[in-house]
């Protein structure tokens, strides 16, 4: 694992004193709330509908046991004893009072962590596949690409002032578990005929009120030219982007409005220039980083403990079935906790789990720890002996939910519980899709299935990109959610088609029932996930299901 | 009076509101020394062939939001510009160092904004070259500079 | 008055607490909303928050949101932002609802 360096960690000090002296230049009246409030939101520090919320960031999604714990500690001093998991590999308090954001801040920093840029029209937290240097299938290690990233985005003086928050995702393997095309900047680690490093680099894509896919401007570029390119990217959007609709400032309309030829002209002809200025990334620091993330020393030796455990318990055995991936070294498994217990809040962890968390891996797991932009953890190396006790230790801690990758697995942003943004709730729909679908015991008969829920048009619940998708909006003064199907959010992603009108939220459950029974009706195997029955079908048999008053009309 | 900050405080302006002139009058222009003013939106390459006859460069902050003027500054450094540039309209004290780092060398602020963030708050960043990623980061091609 | 006027009372969040407070006919702020004063037309409601807009340096910016007269004769939120932002999170039992149960 990276650890901060000397720059680093007086970078951080230094950063939080200088947010203490904005905290009090703004109590004196120095600052005005609008030159305050980028300066907070560049600080992690929102304003809520309830209190402050500071979101702190997780760099491609990893952290170690000394970390954990220390968001555990924050969790209990200054929030209601919960953290909340986002989307984009950070981590959310809830109840911190502005006084206390710098004393927050330094805790982080005692741990070299911080809340910087995760938030505001500036470069977003760097997120990376989370099961980095871990799955089986990766060619290369996102992650020394991810944390040069970080440290070339912080504080960048051209890049504080964008029109829009600018998002980047890399990913080092053919599947693509980082979402990489939804992304302002999609960064696939490739090699070219010479078997050379290099880039696939993705541009526009994003979700929210316009959602795209993003095109890929470059099939390869060389390792060494990485920063000069994403710095002309950047180059071209800060000064052409849209500035007079916040609505369509993101880099994606300007992707769409100038044309994508255009466009990756436009980027060429700035790195051209750009490259001569740029001698090269220093070298030895990308060796540091590069040894920074070598893997774990993998212990080879095995017992039959998994094995036996699996044989005479059958929780166990569901639990393994359902939440372990194939890890790169065969005496290994790559094991993911999900934040998702039935009828609870999606991605919430309280401080005493993430104790458990920490604990495991430390003891028992080479002290790595991820966190997934689908809201759950993951112990990226953890050997098959070391599963049972794992999993013993999950178990009493109310962590060990078999669902990953089933329908309660679900990914839902905070809504309007809790997000000063949002048009309607979304934790309370998750709780009863997740109740509901667990009563009727049929997950497992469905298989592979991502229900995503935003509570606003701003998607950070990744709606458009959900197998079915439910986005919640007001309809004449009550809460009402459109759903879409079809979505996809890997290497083959897809945006999902609106069915048709909005429901209630008493209509909603219903409305999913009728479509996921319709579905297992219609799968020709019971191998066939309803992604593919849909892609194999088109909407209409799904729309159909939704809306039967509208078969009654035609017919 | 507008106000010019520099790393060690405020000093007075001396140069006339009068003697900034557009670009398109700058063309025209027979003078020696040019102060020029562009609009974040100018067109860098535009500017260039006047590299010789421009003293400074004043480009306009029309909000603190607005980022356009750190880019373009880094474009004229980039094409050669080693006169004097200047940034001027709303720029906060907060924003002083990615000023300086983007290829500033001042700011220009109103009496009511100097007034609201006096001279200390200003000098408390000027130490602009230190705990700066960019510049460790990367290594400037010595053949590209000039 | 327009048919559908709804009844106003000023809102906003704390600067240093960052929680939800209501104006009272004191003048004060209670984090409350049943405390709130009610105002039945726009032009006083309006200048109202002209003027609590000047405390820039203990809230956050106020805003008019549309209240009702309970059984009891005191305001409550109609819509259900302003429910949830005067009662706390429906997933814990946290925030104003959690407070109000402390007394």
């Amino acid at each position: 694992m990276y650890r901060y360096s000397e720059f680093d960690e007086l970078f951080v000090r230094r950063r939080v004193e200088e947010f203490r002296d904005q905290v009090q230049r703004r109590l004196s009246g120095s600052l005005t709330e609008d030159e305050f409030k980028p300066l907070r939101l560049k600080n992690g520090l929102y304003l809520q509908l309830h209190a402050y919320m500071l979101r702190v960031a997780i760099p491609y999604g990893t952290l170690d046991a000394r970390q954990m714990r220390q968001l555990a500690f924050i969790a209990d001093n200054w929030d209601k004893g919960f953290g909340h998991f986002t989307t984009r590999q950070n981590v959310q308090f809830n109840w911190p009072k502005l006084a206390d954001v710098p004393e927050i801040l330094e805790a982080l920093a005692d741990v070299g962590m911080h809340a910087i840029q995760t938030s505001g029209n500036c470069i977003r937290n760097v997120t990376a596949d989370h099961f980095a240097g871990a799955a089986a299938d990766e060619i290369s290690d996102p992650r020394p690409t991810a944390e040069l990233l970080r440290q070339w985005s912080t504080d960048h003086p051209e890049f504080q002032y964008l029109p829009r928050k600018f998002k980047i995702a890399v990913s080092g393997s053919p599947r693509d578990r980082a979402v990489t095309k939804a992304h302002d900047i999609g960064l696939r680690m490739v090699r070219n005929q010479r078997g050379e490093p290099g880039y696939e680099v993705l541009i526009g894509g994003g979700l929210g009120r316009t959602p795209m896919i993003g095109a890929t401007v470059r099939e390869f570029l060389p390792e060494n030219d990485l920063l000069a390119y994403v710095e002309s990217i950047l180059r071209v959007y800060n000064l052409h982007g849209r500035r007079d609709n916040k609505y369509k400032a993101r880099l994606k309309i300007l992707v769409h409005e100038t044309g994508v030829d255009s466009l990756t002209h436009e980027i060429e002809d700035e790195f051209a220039e750009r490259k001569k200025w740029f001698a090269g990334v220093d070298r030895e620091l990308v060796a540091n980083l590069k040894a920074a993330f070598e893997p774990p020393v993998f212990d080879l030796s095995r017992t039959r403990a998994f094995e036996d455990r699996k044989e005479r318990d059958s929780d166990f055995r569901v639990w393994t079935d359902t939440n372990l991936s194939r890890h790169r070294c065969s005496a290994y498994a790559i094991a993911t906790v999900s934040l998702k217990p039935i009828g609870g809040t999606p991605g919430d962890a309280t401080a005493n789990q993430m104790r458990v968390l920490a604990d495991i891996a430390e003891r028992l797991a080479h002290d790595e720890i991820r966190v997934s932009h689908e809201q759950n953890i993951i112990f990226p190396h953890i050997p098959k002996d070391k599963i049972p006790e794992a999993y013993d230790l999950l178990a009493a801690a109310g962590l060990h939910t078999s669902n990953f990758g089933l329908l309660s697995d679900i990914i839902a942003c905070p809504g309007m519980d809790y997000c000063a943004l949002a048009t309607a709730r979304s934790i309370p729909v998750a709780q009863d899709i997740s109740r509901r679908f667990h009563d009727l015991g049929i997950e497992r008969t469905i298989g592979e299935m991502k229900i995503k829920i935003s509570g606003c048009i701003n998607a950070c619940g990744h709606h458009h990109v959900g197998h079915i998708g439910i986005l919640g909006l007001e309809r004449a003064g009550v809460e009402n959610y459109q759903i879409t199907l079809g979505g996809d959010a890997t290497e083959t992603a897809a945006l999902g088609d609106r069915a048709g009108r909005g429901f209630s939220a008493e209509e909603l459950l219903p409305a999913l029932e009728r479509l996921v029974a319709e579905y297992l009706r219609l799968r020709d195997s019971a191998g066939e996930t309803f992604l593919e029955a849909y892609r194999r079908m088109g909407p209409e048999p799904f729309r159909a299901a939704l809306y039967p008053e509208a078969k009654k009309l035609a017919a | 009076m507008p106000i010019v900050v520099r790393d060690h405080g405020f000093k007075r302006e001396e140069l006339n509101e009068s003697n900034f002139v557009d670009l398109e009058d700058a063309r025209k222009s027979d003078k020696e020394s040019l102060a020029v003013e562009l609009p974040n939106c100018e067109d860098p390459q535009s500017v260039k062939p006047l590299f010789p006859k421009i003293e400074i460069i004043r480009i306009k902050f029309p909000n603190f939001g607005d980022g356009r003027g750190f880019s373009l500054a880094g474009k004229l450094r980039e094409l050669g510009y080693a006169g004097r540039l200047r940034a001027a309209g709303y720029v906060i004290s907060d924003q002083y160092a990615i000023a300086r780092r983007s290829g500033f060398d001042e700011v220009e602020i109103d009496e009511a904004l100097a007034a609201r963030q006096p001279e200390t708050q200003w000098i408390s960043k000027s130490k602009w070259k230190a705990h700066f990623y960019q510049d460790r980061l990367v290594k400037v091609n010595p053949d590209s500079v000039g | 008055m327009p048919r559908n006027f709804a009844l106003k009372v000023i809102t906003t969040n704390r600067l240093v607490e960052g929680d939800a407070v209501y104006l009272t006919q004191a003048g004060k702020w209670s984090s409350e909303f049943a405390d709130a004063e009610v105002f039945a037309d726009l032009g006083s409601a309006t200048s109202a928050l002209e003027k609590a807009n000047e405390q820039t340096l203990f809230h956050i910016g106020a805003y008019l949101a549309d209240a009702e007269i309970d059984p009891s004769g005191r305001p409550r939120p109609i819509h259900y932002r302003e429910q949830i932002r005067s009662r706390g999170p429906s997933n814990y039992f946290h925030g104003k609802q959690a407070e109000a149960a402390n007394v």
